[in-house]
């Protein structure tokens, strides 16, 4: 691309002054022009203001959430193993590199959680719930949902997501993809393993259990695993030889 | 509805019979226009990067799939194809085809067993590469990892689930050759035109088909509607005409997907659908003298005058006034920040959407699409941070949009029809591409 720096030091002058300009008159500051606040407006749409997904839709909440988890799912999405198409059509033409700065980006965002969702579920359907993801099942060889995905159940860097400040409706989707092969993750795929084990009445529980939880104060992933996962992960990495696909 | 098809399906198979008897001969003969970088010596090599401007692993590659393997939909106003398995597996891929079957693949359209191949295979084009060129493509094709994987059929809509129909198809519009250089030009123009109209098959998209699916003539100056999107005609400079660029922005638009907001006399493009994934997957990787001769040849192109039909709505003066007073406040709440108050732009992270010809052509299919689904101009090397354009499907209704579009393209001296909100719904559906 041919640049003329005179000219263009002198837009970018321009630029910014009318940045500055518009933020003083819009009701929400706009990011600087050339920087990657800016580059991935177009995610703000569906993953809320700086990726902040409210709990009452859909749309996933991804500030926060650990940057390996976020890159290995931009990925999932360009190479078919999980399927939602604006998403899939918003990188499906973007270098490894460029994802991993937008997954650091949003991995960076320390913002407040909204209240969780109110839901009217039986007191039993709770109880199970918290059982299966703060004991698992033995009897159903259903491993406590905190063995890996924290004490807390923030998450452990880099590459476990949180379970807490997400809608019950995506939660329940996320693992009946998973049971019906639609969201695949790195081999071997312990949390296709995991949810194969939940019948639908335990999908409803443990989702209904976990939207209703508050966040805590920090919510930041756990730097580290305390006890040693309960099954081989291919997205876990140092924790299996096999790399993702 | 049925008998109206039949009767059509006969009149194909009469008209065919007349033009057998006046059907000129194949030429199978003829080298390639040499390239301006000297050719690898090695002829797989020489394959490879054939196969690369033509484009053909995306076409032939599920999402997440083995390269060539096939599978891959291909969405049409005939139903869907599924790309057959090209790898040298023997069983389900070509590996048991000798060099003879690939050459009457690609240069005649016939599959091995002899039975007609489906245009969406663009041998139309493919038809002018030379015998040299396309052997050695087979060559490379025979280097890529065999997988087994059989073919899908293809889900078609009667009559054209009918594959002996495509024997009268043939004999109305296709006229196999070998590309023949036309003396009286430079090397690099023909160099330019056999890629142009053979390997990297641009009119396969860019210019019209009929209802049969036939693209309608060289020199028709309409684009065409491909896989939801319109591509715009190459013959015309107010649609994606090249002819007043310079040859170094067209070598810059085909091998970045964008160009335009660095300097203040460049035009302004950005690739964005099935363009932009033919940048990404091909263009961005060609021999920069390559897209150098295409450059020469495209800008040869005549530039047709032409209004396409008129699509005008009947819509009355209070009801547009309306419309445009909706699209200016949509306009200000949700595009300003980034194309500026008055469609100027916002370099770099905004296009300029006045005087901007992907607003303005006549068709309103791509500023629908865009925004409905937004995108990003492929990540390339020339270009590779985008920025990206946010979809709106999800936070405005079909007449938002409509409006907003239509204050777009009525605004600053832009001059093009308004568009209705049925127009945004039909876009509601179907696959993204
Ligand atoms: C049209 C709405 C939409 C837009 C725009 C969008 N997303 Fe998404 N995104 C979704 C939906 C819906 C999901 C969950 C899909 C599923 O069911 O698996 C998702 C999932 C994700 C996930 C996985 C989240 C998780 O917890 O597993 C990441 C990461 C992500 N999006 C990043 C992005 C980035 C980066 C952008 C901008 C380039 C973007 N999204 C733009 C709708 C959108
Ligand atoms: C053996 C470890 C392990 C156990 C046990 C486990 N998970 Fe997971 N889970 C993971 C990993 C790893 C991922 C990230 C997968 C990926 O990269 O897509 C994940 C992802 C998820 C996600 C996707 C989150 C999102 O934002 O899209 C959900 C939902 C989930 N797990 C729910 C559960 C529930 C409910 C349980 C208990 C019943 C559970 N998991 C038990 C390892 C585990
Ligand atoms: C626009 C998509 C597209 C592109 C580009 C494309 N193909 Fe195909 N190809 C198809 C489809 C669809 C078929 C199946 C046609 C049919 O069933 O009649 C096909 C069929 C074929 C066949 C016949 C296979 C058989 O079993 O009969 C061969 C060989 C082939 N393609 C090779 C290539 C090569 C080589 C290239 C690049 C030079 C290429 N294709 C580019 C879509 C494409
Ligand atoms: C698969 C179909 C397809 C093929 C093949 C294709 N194009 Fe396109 N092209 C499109 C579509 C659709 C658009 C409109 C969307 C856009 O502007 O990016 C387009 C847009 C363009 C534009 C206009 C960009 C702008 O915004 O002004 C140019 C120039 C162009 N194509 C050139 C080419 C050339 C040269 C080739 C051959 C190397 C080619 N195209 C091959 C589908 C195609
Ligand atoms: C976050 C910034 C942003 C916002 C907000 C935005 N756009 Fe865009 N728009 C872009 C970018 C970036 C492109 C991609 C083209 C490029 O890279 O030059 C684009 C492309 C377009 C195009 C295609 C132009 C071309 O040259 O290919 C149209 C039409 C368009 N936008 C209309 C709108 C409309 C209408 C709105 C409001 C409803 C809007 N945009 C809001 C950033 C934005």
């Amino acid at each position: 691309m041919r640049l003329n720096p005179k000219r263009s030091h002198a837009r970018r002058c321009a630029v910014v002054f009318l940045a500055a300009w518009t933020v003083a008159a819009a009701q929400s500051p706009s990011p600087p022009l050339d920087s990657i606040d800016q580059r991935v407006q177009p995610c703000m749409v569906c993953h809320g203001k700086e990726g902040r997904a409210t709990s009452d839709g859909y749309y996933p909440r991804i500030a926060g959430k650990p940057a390996g988890y976020l890159f290995n799912q931009l990925i999932n999405f360009r190479n078919g193993h999980r399927h939602f198409p604006m998403m899939t059509y918003l990188v499906e033409r973007q270098s490894d590199a460029y994802l991993q700065e937008m997954a650091d980006y949003f991995a960076r965002q320390d913002l407040p959680y909204p209240p969780p969702q109110a839901l009217s579920v039986p007191p039993a359907v709770l109880a199970r719930g918290e059982q299966l993801v703060m004991e698992g099942d033995a009897s159903q060889r259903i491993p406590a949902c905190r063995s890996c995905h924290g004490a807390r159940l923030v998450g452990v860097a880099p590459a476990v997501p949180s379970l807490l400040g997400l809608p019950r409706d995506y939660l329940m989707a996320q693992i009946g993809a998973w049971k019906n092969g639609t969201r695949r993750a790195a081999a071997p795929d312990c949390m296709a393993e995991v949810a194969k084990d939940l019948s639908p009445a335990d999908v409803n529980a443990v989702a209904s259990w976990l939207a209703t939880q508050p966040v805590p104060e920090n919510a930041k992933a756990d730097a580290e695993f305390a006890e040693p996962p309960p099954r081989q992960c291919g997205s876990i990495p140092d924790h299996t030889s096999t790399s993702a696909p | 509805m049925r008998k109206g098809l039949i009767a059509g399906v006969v009149l194909i198979a009469l008209v065919a019979v007349l033009i057998w008897f006046m059907r000129p001969d194949d030429v199978q003969t003829g080298e390639a226009p040499p390239p301006l970088s000297a050719a690898p010596q090695n002829v797989i090599e020489h394959g490879r990067a054939l196969v690369n401007l033509a484009d053909c692993q995306p076409c032939h590659t599920a999402r997440g799939g083995a390269p060539f393997a096939g599978g891959r939909a291909i969405p049409t106003p005939f139903g869907v194809f599924y790309s057959p398995n090209i790898t040298p597996d023997p069983d389900t891929g070509i590996g048991a085809w000798s060099a003879e079957d690939f050459w009457r693949a690609l240069h005649n359209g016939y599959s091995r067993d002899g039975r007609p191949l489906y245009p969406t295979f663009p041998y139309t084009n493919y038809t002018k590469i030379s015998r040299r060129d396309a052997l050695a493509m087979f060559e490379y094709l025979k280097t890529v990892p065999a997988v087994r994987q059989p073919r899908r059929e293809h889900e078609l809509r009667f009559p054209y689930d009918q594959r002996m129909l495509l024997v009268a198809w043939r004999r109305l519009f296709f006229r196999p050759g070998v590309y023949q250089p036309d003396p009286h030009q430079s090397p690099e123009w023909n160099r330019g035109a056999y890629l142009v109209q053979g390997v990297a098959h641009c009119s396969a998209c860019h210019e019209a088909r009929n209802a049969l699916g036939a693209i309608q003539s060289s020199t028709n100056p309409a684009g065409g509607l491909v896989l939801n999107w319109y591509a715009p005609a190459l013959t015309s400079s107010r649609e994606a005409g090249l002819q007043h660029w310079s040859e170094a922005d067209i070598v810059s638009l085909l091998q970045t997907g964008r160009i335009g907001m660095s300097a203040p006399d460049e035009p302004h493009a950005a690739t964005l659908g099935p363009m932009a994934e033919v940048v990404y997957e091909s263009l961005q990787h060609a021999d920069p003298n390559e897209l150098r001769a295409m450059a020469t040849y495209l800008k040869s192109l005549p530039d047709v005058e032409f209004s396409a039909e008129p699509r005008r709505m009947r819509i009355s003066s209070a009801g547009l006034a309306g419309t445009m007073k909706r699209g200016a406040k949509l306009y200000a709440d949700h595009c300003a920040r980034c194309h500026g108050d008055n469609g100027e732009g916002k370099a770099p992270a905004g296009p300029p959407l006045a005087g901007n010809r992907a607003v303005t052509m006549s068709s309103a299919v791509n500023p629908i699409r865009i925004v409905l689904y937004g995108g990003y101009p492929p990540g390339t090397a020339g270009n590779p941070r985008p920025f990206g354009m946010p979809p709106f499907s999800p936070t405005l209704t079909d007449g938002e949009i409509a409006a907003v579009i239509t204050y777009i393209r009525r605004s600053w001296n832009n001059n093009a029809q308004p568009v209705s909100s049925t127009e945004v719904a039909r876009n509601r559906t179907g696959p993204l591409w």
